[in-house]
Formats: C-alpha cells, structure tokens, sequence
C-alpha cells in the first residue's frame, strides 16, 4: 500500500506544458529519497483548470500545485513528500488556507460544477482498468446483462431525458429505440471522437481522462440495439487518446469485458478504432461512416437515416463521446437520478471548453438550466484585465454567440435555440470589448469554407461568396445592399445545404447579425470598426499633446512610416503605415492611439 | 469475466488502495511528525509501520500522513490519531513494535492506548 498518491495531469494541456518531464522528475527523486515504496505517482487525465497546468494533486491532503515546472519538483519531494510540509507558493491560492489546505471542490471554479461525464478525469489513472472498475466501472453493463432485457435498458435511458451532447440534442433513448426495433442480421454502435469546432475538446478530455467508460457505454449500446460491433472515429490528432483508447480496448478484451459471451450471458461485443484524417466534414453522422467504410469522407443525404441504414448499409447507432459518457451513470443510478438534475427538457449536464477572454480557460461540467453568467463570472473567474464582457461564442462553426444583455440566460438546448443560437458539442468562446464581431464571424467563415467538402453547391460556393462580402464589409468596401444580400445567401446556404455543415454553417453570421447589427453598420456606413480591429478601417495617430518627441515609435516602425525631430512631436505617414501597431506597444506616454 | 462477484473482487482490492485519493471528511489521520527532530528519533521506521500495519488489516478508512515539527521535540516520533467527531489523540515516543496496538485498539477498537499518549506523561 501507498501512503501517499501524487496525482499529475496527463491530458493534453498538461503534456504540452510538459507534465511528462515533471512525471519522470518525481519518479528519480522519489526513488532517489527512498520513497518509492511509501509515495506512488499516478499520470491521470484532465482536471480541468487547465490555465493553472501543469496540475498535481497530493494526496492524502489533498494539495493541489498549480503551474508545476521540473525544477520545483526536488522541493515538492524534499519538503512535502518526505517531511510533510506543503510547497505554499505552488498551492492553487484558492485553496490555501491558514495552516492546511481547502477542498478543491470549495473553489470558485468546482464549487458550482457537477461532474458526470467527467467524474473520473483526473480521478483515476486511465491506463490501469482495476482503478476504473474500483469506481464502479463495467457494474452497469454487468447490470444490463444479468437482469434488464435491451427493452428495459432503452426505456431508461429514455425516461432519463438524455440527448445527444454532439449538439443535435436528439433523444438518445429514442436514437437506440430506432435502431433495435429493426430486424437486420448485423447492426454497429458508432462512437464520434472527430471533434473539430476550434476551441472545443470535451471529448477529448473524457477520452484521455476515462477511455473505459466509453467502451462500457457503447457494450451497452451493443446490448440494447442488438448489434455486436462498435466502431470509434477519433480524429488523428488526438495522439493520447488514441493510445489509451487503444489500451483500454486491450484490457477490456483481456478480463473478457469485450469479446464473447461477456459476463457469461451470450452476449458478444467488440470494438475498433478508426482515425480521422482532420476533415471536419467528417463529424457530421453520415460523412463520419463513409470514412468508416474506407471511402472519402463525404456526407450522404437522409433519410435513409443511420438507424436504418447507416454503417456498412446495416442499422447503426451513432451517439457523441459526451453523451455516451453519461450512460454507466444512468443506467447504475437510475433514470431518476439524470433526470432530477437540469432543465425540464434538457436533463443532466454538459461539458463546456471554456476558452477566449477569460481566467480560468478549462474544462467544466455544469447542470443544464446555469446561466452564462454563473459559468462566465464565477466558475471562469471573469474576464481578464478588467475587461467588459461582449459576447460568448457557442457550438463552433456552427453556433452563434449569446451578447452580454442575454448573459442571465439558462443554458439549456431550446433556450439557446429560442434566442437564435445553439448548444453546439461544448466550445464556449468568451469575447471581450476589444473583439470585433464582424472578424469573428469572418473567422468561422473562414473555417467553413476551408473546410465544406465541395459535395453540395451551396454550401461550396455559397460560403465563399459569403466570405467575399465580409471581406468587403472588413475592408470598408461595403455598402448597406451587400449586407442584405449577405443575410438572404445565409438564409439560402442554410435551407438548401446537403448535410449539417452546410446548414449551420452561416450560424455564425447569422447570429452576429442579429445581434450586432449597429457593428456591422459601422463597417458599412461610418467605415469605423469600433473595436479597433479591422486594419483597413483604422488609423494610427499622434497626440501631439502627449508625444515628447523620444523618437522611440520611429525607431520601431518597421515601415518608416514615423517622422519626426528629437523633442517635437512625431507624425505618422498613414500611406506609409502597414498598422503593426508596433509604435503603439513602444510608446511608454501613451500617445498613440487607434481611430 | 463471468459474474459480478468476480468484478466486485477487483473493485473491493482496487478500492482499498485508492482510499487516499477521496476527499472524504470520514476518514481517520493518523499523522506522523517528520521535521528533523522527528527523523532523528526513529519516525521513519514507525510511518513505515503504519502502512503496512494498515494495509495488513485493510482498513479502508484511515490515511497515513506525515506533518512537520509539532514542538515537543524530546518526546518524537510523535503520531497524532484524528478520528472525525472526536478529539486528537497525541501519541508519544512512538516506535515500530508499538505501533500494532495502538492499530489493533485504537484504529480498529476504538480505544486510544492511553499509556502511549501525551496524557501520560502529565500526570
């Protein structure tokens, strides 16, 4: 038995703030101490406080270090490990008090947070299955086995009142329901791991953090449809999680957890991993089999729907990471116990990647029904610098954004949807005063149409069209028809695209426009981008008032775009200004400003 | 796996090792004094004790930590038993062969060995 366990964060964040470098430390200087008998460490998956990563846990206090390098761990050994006294000025300051250190769970950032889908990132150990199972893991595909019919297992997953977490927000109970009822001879369980909104890695993190529990879910899918083969899509660039997914597969299958006959009840079940090339066409149902099948990965129109013919033309269940995640839980705590927590539609919780303008960027777990303020102010810590919140950017690509007037807001699927923005897998973008809205827009844009597979017109040509009138508007070109034009193509893209790429994919300008129309009327009619980020609108100026003449802007112009005489006030060239803004972060009187 | 008493097993086994990790206000401290003055006087070999002592008996309830110098210098190894809901229990000039009992009564009988603690001495 250990005395002491050090957990460290081996998601993604933390590994590439080089938490593999400090693992392999603590190992030789816990060997070094003599210690290697008495303190075990533990590579675990994301906390997710991943601002303060590297992360490591202590316990049996309970310490949480935050922002660990190689070189502080002889100290933590030396100090905490051996002689039992904390590193203070590494502890997380929230947590610190007097003589001894608060749960984290009484911190701002996990106070209001319940973690389902996540409850045991960064709880156990994701390559050791024995610590899986210590958490009641493989108990519920136990429970299906030996005493529900398929039938009795779908109705709970129904009564529970979960939906589909990829941001469909589909009934999963039905989702499974359709698909049992069909009567093919050979039917699959699809798991989407091809997350790809920028900014978003929910699914990530439970894949690095609880591999097992996913292979559980899709076993129990496997049960309740009647199908005997899972199939998960995970994208390339997810290296850590492919491997332990892969290892997870491989433990399962040696306790006979996959395989045949499992838990003796003549139930056959096996999994396979597929990797995604990082198409993000890809993570849309029907494009994502295709790829399964060995072909290019383009979308197929539906119906036929995939619990129809999907996979292989053969029924097929196609569920999220996330929402696969939430059924071990419900299925050994009972519908009852999902359904009493979230809205009265939209049960449980969701998983957000909290990213943007904000302190803590992370991973969080909230019920359905908290407001965006409650997620923004007080889990996120607010926003940085004093900043005034504008805007939270939801779903992607595909989302819209919720302004800082709607920040009371419940989350919850048909709230975002009532107010002209959607769920959307998890990414949460924060945005400050100092973006502009018209850019980001542009930016998701952008993306889309880099990434539209060309299969369907309007969605190949419709968004690069509409790419060229944003450029207008941001180049200060536009005028008042080319926005009405640029409404009514979105409107086009959005009820004629081919698969969900396509119809979500003016979401974005959609919702901006909605909501930040006097924006994009500055562009447009005033030339102006209030928020001073659309280089061609904007000048860079000389307050004689306040220039001393230092001569320091000229010197870092890279354009000599700045004259001027020692002790006089400068003047910039505008026709010679390429708007670095280099002058700008050089001047230490402030006397440079944007307009 | 055939049955889920096989996968209890695994979960009871695995369990018990993971008790450390639970923030959990139920468990029982036993805290060790490790500073300098603590080492010196044997404090290594008596937390060694209580982990194998602990695990022996598979007490799932109980931590073993270490903590810094408590002040009382002349009377190391100095153990303190915190139990939740009751008071601390020093125990005083701790050594390896004391350690069994005061597992066997105190950890699992709940019955502080009296003549060990800090309250003998005062008398």
């Amino acid at each position: 038995m250990y005395r002491s366990h050090v957990l460290v964060c081996g998601g993604t964040g933390c590994t590439s703030s080089n938490s593999a470098a400090i693992i392999e430390k603590l190992e030789s200087e816990i060997a070094a101490k003599g210690l290697a008998e008495e303190v075990k460490v533990i590579k675990t998956g994301c906390f997710g406080l991943c601002a303060l990563g590297p992360i490591m846990i202590v316990y049996p206090e309970g310490c949480f270090y935050s922002q660990v390098k190689v070189d502080d761990v002889p100290e933590i050994v030396e100090e905490h490990l051996l002689k039992g006294r904390m590193v203070k000025r590494l502890l997380y300051d929230e947590t610190v008090k007097e003589d001894t250190v608060k749960s984290l769970n009484e911190t701002k950032f996990y106070a209001k947070q319940k973690r389902v889908a996540l409850r045991n990132c960064g709880v156990i150990d994701p390559e050791n299955i024995d610590e899986y199972i210590a958490f009641d893991g493989y108990q519920a595909l136990a429970k299906c086995l030996k005493e529900y019919t398929p039938e009795q297992v779908i109705q709970i997953v129904k009564d529970s009142g979960l939906r589909g977490r990829g941001g469909g927000g589909f009934p999963t109970g039905l989702k499974w329901e359709f698909t049992s009822k069909n009567s093919a001879p050979q039917k699959y369980v699809v798991c989407n791991a091809d997350e790809g909104d920028p900014g978003a890695f929910m699914d990530r993190s439970v894949l690095e953090g609880d591999p097992h529990c996913i292979v559980e879910a899709m076993t129990i899918c496997g049960y309740a449809t009647g199908a005997t083969e899972g199939y998960i899509y995970v994208r390339a660039e997810y290296p850590i999680a492919v491997k332990r997914l892969k290892i997870a597969i491989k433990e399962a299958r040696e306790y006979g957890l996959l395989g045949k006959n499992i838990f003796d009840s003549g139930f056959d079940f096996d999994l396979h991993i597929r990797l995604g090339a990082g198409a993000f066409v890809c993570g849309e149902e029907t494009a994502l089999m295709t790829s399964i099948e060995g072909n290019r990965g383009e979308p197929r129109p539906r119906p036929p729907y995939p619990a129809v013919k999907g996979l292989f033309a053969s029924p097929t269940t196609e569920n999220n990471v996330e929402t696969f995640a939430n059924i071990p839980q419900i299925i050994l705590k009972g519908a009852e116990y999902f359904a009493s927590m979230g809205t009265e539609k939209s049960k449980g919780t969701k998983v957000f990647a909290l990213g943007g303008k904000i302190n803590n960027t992370g991973l969080v777990e909230i019920p359905m029904g908290t407001t965006l303020r409650e997620i923004i102010e007080e889990i996120g810590g607010g926003i940085p610098n004093g900043k005034k919140f504008k805007a939270a950017q939801t779903g992607g690509p595909s989302g819209g954004c919720i302004p800082a007037s709607l920040m009371d807001t419940e989350i919850d699927y048909d709230n975002l949807t009532a107010i002209g923005c959607m769920m959307g897998s998890g990414g949460l973008i924060v945005m400050d005063e100092d973006n502009c809205m018209v850019d980001i827009a542009k930016f998701f844009l952008d993306f889309t149409v880099d990434e539209s597979c060309g299969k369907c017109a309007p969605c190949r040509i419709g968004t690069k069209r509409m790419r060229e009138i944003l450029e207008k508007i941001t180049d200060g070109k536009a005028t008042l028809e080319d926005l009405d034009k640029l409404e009514k193509l979105a409107h086009y893209i959005k009820d004629n695209s081919l698969c969900g790429l396509g119809q979500t994919a003016p979401n974005p300008v959609l919702a901006t426009l909605k909501f930040f129309r006097d924006e994009y009327e500055a562009h447009v009619v005033d030339k102006k981008c209030p928020a001073g980020v659309c280089k061609a609108l904007l000048n860079y100026v000389i307050d004689p008032e306040k220039c001393i003449g230092c001569t320091l802007c000229a010197r870092n112009c890279p354009a000599g775009a700045i004259t001027g005489t020692v002790k006089n006030p400068h003047v910039i060239d505008t026709a010679k200004c390429i708007k670095c803004g280099a002058c700008m972060s050089a001047c230490k009187k402030q006397a440079i400003s944007k307009q | 796996m055939k049955s889920l008493e096989e996968l209890m097993a695994i979960r009871d086994k695995t369990r018990v090792k993971m008790t450390v990790r639970e923030d959990n206000s139920e468990v029982t401290r036993v805290v060790v004094g490790m500073a300098t003055c603590g080492i010196a006087a044997g404090a290594r070999p008596v937390l060694n004790a209580f982990v194998d002592e602990v695990e022996k008996r598979k007490l799932s309830n109980v931590t073993i930590s270490q903590t810094g110098c408590i002040g009382m210098c002349q009377y190391e190894p100095i153990v303190e038993v915190m139990e939740p809901g009751k008071d601390k229990v020093t125990y005083i000039k701790m050594t390896a062969d004391k350690v069994a009992r005061v597992v066997a009564d105190h950890l699992v009988n709940g019955n502080p060995v009296m003549e060990y603690t800090v309250a003998s001495i005062e008398k």
